[in-house]
């Protein structure tokens, strides 16, 4: 398949108005005086042409972005902890809970399709069936605001693990067989990470299906934020995951200047650029270092926990925090980088980065090392495509996918990103992707240490935006790319927001990628996606 | 290869160790770490500015003054700072920040200056502090301390700093400190996060699960109060309602060497 070329807005718009035989319509208040906005196409289509509308979509070689639910019911919130049984009442006005499917066209607009539901039918078609990708979030829109997608193949709970009844309870997929058994992990694991729980159904030490249930650490906090001012909800939001805290900030951030109509200062552009890569950096790291961990080699776990720690040192020279939080904000940064943490910094990253390629050398030369990583936990190029995987697990199975190039936001517009990649899709393609990028991260860091224009750091935000009007923003983080949707209510304050981070994407491609291996791969595999559970949660 | 080899061989050589002595040691910290934050008096008008900024409500207003500062309630984001007109907030370097008692990460405005926890200090003007905790340890619990891991619904954060105790700077297992992959075999739970209600039977069978004499340190903003996310829908706003808490360590995620320092203050208060 060739790249597709670049496709305008005003194309996509058309291809729509084509599939649905009807011109297209915006949805939402503002300055839409056309469908076609910035980079955007947002139409409203009904529950019946949205089959169509994504069908034609997506024939322009679309990925899926993201489903989000939104509206109120009488109680004037949407459907936190409500499962079908407590789903929002009908004496809502009707119309007011929708949905939106956001898909992006590759070199194109992003197109955000927009379907009333009635309160009294909460149903729709289930888009899984046309977009894979769509398949968990379909199950979140269920559990969150007890819309029903008519069709899903898979509607069990995801985030709400005890909905009342009369819903389901949720129950583990297993293979049935002879000689087949069930091995049950977690939530609570040996090591010290995060809580999930994976059910294989394996022979031998063969896994025949991998069922994962994550959502144990869903705190609630895309309904927690609603009705909060813009400056409240970051600490919140930042705190998703505390490990990819700068981009979510950095998305969210970026949502609000779009809603404000606001233009960050030069040096909160690139110094966002900076934080982004310091924490892909120290995230490739420490991930190296846990593939090591994950087939017991133990000299490179201990090198490389070391050389996080020290990346960990200059994050918190450089803003106060080890994982770089409380520094990004809309407008620009909230607190400005520290210049002790300025001086050096390009040095001591590359001394760094030099002493970890020195390490993955020694690794890849290791022939028990990488027996254990080639060949192993094998993602295709098609099925990374199908199921929308992000990030390195994309760009290690031949997918040249980084928002950091592909739609660039804040600095990236003004700087040149490696494009690292490979094409065999296994365990130890992730490893030499994240080894590149980390060292790619590295030479971007001593730059633009060098180079940070002076100036303030923050700027006030605009007007306050007209309620209902939506912004959608992305960023490229350590796990690939995390999408934020945000709906202004009056007065500057959130009416909703929708994070769907890199880590949501691909759990479902880990779950698909673990059958045919064994066992004990599994996690070496799963630490090659390096997926956190936090933001996956929320 | 050979290079490569004898770059790697010789690094001891060339390296001091790297490993950290703490306790015996102050921990590391940098220009601009972001710890306590204090108030000084002199410069202070009781204008309520940071009281207002503050998004987690850490600061106790009180009479048209400024009472006290909670610990356990602060993420360290620094927005009182930026908040108060005469400069007269400022964020400390202190990051020991342990209690036994919840009140314990209350500082009031008033009185004496903020010092290092009382904890450290009587290990440290005692005896050699590795000694001291090898007699504690040893006197309670037979030759080590054995813990436990468990996140109750956290960011993940306060996870990465239990981690970083098994990197080789922190290296708690030179203070005869482990993690263990049951609890089963653990003496000391290590718990993180708000307590999310999907969460909320784990960790019940988690602790039952231990042998007494069971001690939990809840460790982090989110498993003292809740944190940021202290009433949200999915928030069961702390650890303190599902298990009794020996140690409470604050911040955001609290420091590696915060966390060891509550690990052995719970090791005091069972001694």
């Amino acid at each position: 398949m060739s790249e597709p070329s670049a496709i305008t807005s005003r194309a996509v718009r058309d291809l729509l108005a084509a599939a649905l035989g009807r011109a297209v319509e915006a949805p939402g208040p503002g300055p839409v005086a056309a469908a076609v906005r910035d980079g955007e196409v947002a139409a409203t289509v009904t529950r019946e042409e949205l089959a169509a509308a994504v069908g034609a979509v997506l024939d322009t070689g679309a990925r899926h972005v993201m489903l989000v639910a939104f509206g109120k019911a009488a109680g004037g919130a949407t459907g936190e902890a409500a499962g079908p049984a407590t789903a929002p009442d009908a004496t809502g006005a009707a119309g007011d809970l929708a949905i939106e499917e956001v898909l992006a066209v590759p070199a194109g607009p992003l197109v955000r399709l927009r379907v009333q539901i009635p309160l009294d039918d909460p149903t729709y078609p289930s888009l899984t069936q046309l977009v894979e990708a769509a398949v968990w979030d379909e199950r979140e829109v269920h559990d969150l605001h007890g819309i029903v997608p008519a069709g899903h193949p898979n509607l069990r709970p995801l985030l709400i693990h005890n909905p009342p009844p009369p819903a389901a309870a949720f129950k583990p997929f297993v293979a049935h067989g002879d000689g087949v058994y069930q091995l049950p992990v977690g939530p609570i694991h040996a090591g010290v990470i995060e809580p999930g729980h994976f059910r294989f159904s394996a022979v031998g030490e063969s896994v025949l299906y991998l069922d994962a249930r994550l959502g144990y650490t869903h705190r609630g906090i895309e309904r927690f934020v609603e009705g909060r001012t813009f400056a409240d909800a970051l600490p919140i939001v930042e705190r998703s995951c505390g490990v990819c805290s700068v981009t979510h900030a950095t998305v969210y951030s970026r949502a609000v200047e779009r809603l404000t109509g606001t233009a960050i200062p030069p040096r909160a552009r690139l110094a966002r650029v900076l934080l982004a890569e310091m924490e892909r950096l120290y995230n490739h790291v420490g991930d190296l270092g846990n593939m090591c961990a994950g087939v017991g080699f133990n000299f490179g776990t201990s090198r490389l926990a070391w050389h996080k720690e020290q990346l960990l040192r200059l994050n918190e020279a450089l803003t106060g925090h080890r994982y770089l939080t409380g520094v990004v904000a809309p407008g620009g940064l909230r607190l400005d980088l520290d210049e002790h943490g300025l001086v050096g910094l390009g040095a001591a990253v590359t001394e760094i980065e030099r002493e970890v390629r020195s390490v993955v050398r020694l690794l890849v030369r290791s022939d028990r090392f990488m027996n254990r990583l080639h060949g192993t936990g094998v993602l295709t190029r098609a099925e990374a495509l199908r199921l929308g995987a992000v990030g390195v697990a994309a760009r290690a199975s031949g997918i040249a996918d980084d928002l950091r190039r592909d739609r660039p936001a804040d600095g990236y517009a003004d700087i040149e990103v490696a494009q690292v990649g490979a094409a065999a899709g296994d365990v130890a393609a992730r490893f030499h992707v994240r080894a590149q990028e980390a060292s790619a991260s590295a030479a971007l860091i001593a730059e633009l240490a060098a180079n940070l224009p002076a100036g303030v750091a923050r700027v006030s935000l605009g007007g306050n935006p007209a309620a209902g009007t939506v912004a959608l923003a992305g960023a490229e983080g350590p796990r690939g790319a995390s999408w934020l949707w945000l709906m202004a209510g009056a007065g500057g304050r959130i009416e909703r927001l929708h994070l769907r981070s890199a880590s949501f994407a691909n759990w479902p491609v880990v779950a698909s990628v673990v059958p045919g291996n064994i066992v004990p791969d599994f996690p070496i595999i799963n630490k090659s996606f390096e997926l956190c559970y936090a933001c996956t949660d929320r | 290869m050979p290079l490569d080899l004898i770059r790697r061989l010789t690094l001891p050589f060339r390296n001091p160790v790297e490993t950290s002595r703490y306790p015996e040691s102050a921990p590391l910290i940098q220009f601009a770490t972001r710890g306590m934050p204090e108030i000084d008096p002199a410069l202070c008008q009781n204008d309520g500015a940071c009281v207002t900024a503050c998004p987690t409500g850490a600061i106790k207003w009180t009479a048209g003054r400024v009472e006290s500062i909670d610990a356990g309630k602060c993420i360290f984001c620094a927005a009182c700072v930026a908040a108060c007109p005469h400069d007269a907030m400022s964020m400390t370097p202190l990051v020991e920040l342990a209690a036994r008692t919840r009140d314990g990460l209350v500082r009031p405005t008033e009185g004496p200056a903020l010092s290092p926890s009382a904890g450290v200090e009587s290990l440290l003007t005692d005896q050699s502090a590795a000694e001291h905790v090898r007699i504690r340890v040893e006197s309670k619990l037979g030759r080590s301390l054995h813990v436990r891991h468990l996140d109750a619904g956290s960011c993940n954060g306060c996870d990465w700093e239990i981690a970083a105790l098994l990197n080789p700077y922190h290296d708690v297992q030179r203070l005869g400190i482990d993690f263990v992959a049951s609890p089963r075999h653990a003496d000391l739970l290590l718990v993180t996060g708000v307590m999310t209600p999907n969460l909320a039977e784990a960790a019940r069978r988690t602790y039952e699960a231990m042998p007494e004499p069971r001690l939990v340190v809840a460790v982090g903003a989110c498993a003292i109060d809740g944190g940021v996310f202290a009433g949200a829908p999915g928030s069961g706003n702390g650890v303190g309602g599902a298990f009794p808490v020996d140690v409470f360590v604050a911040g955001c995620p609290p420091r590696p060497e915060a966390i060891i320092e509550g690990m052995l203050m719970a090791l005091e208060k069972r001694g």
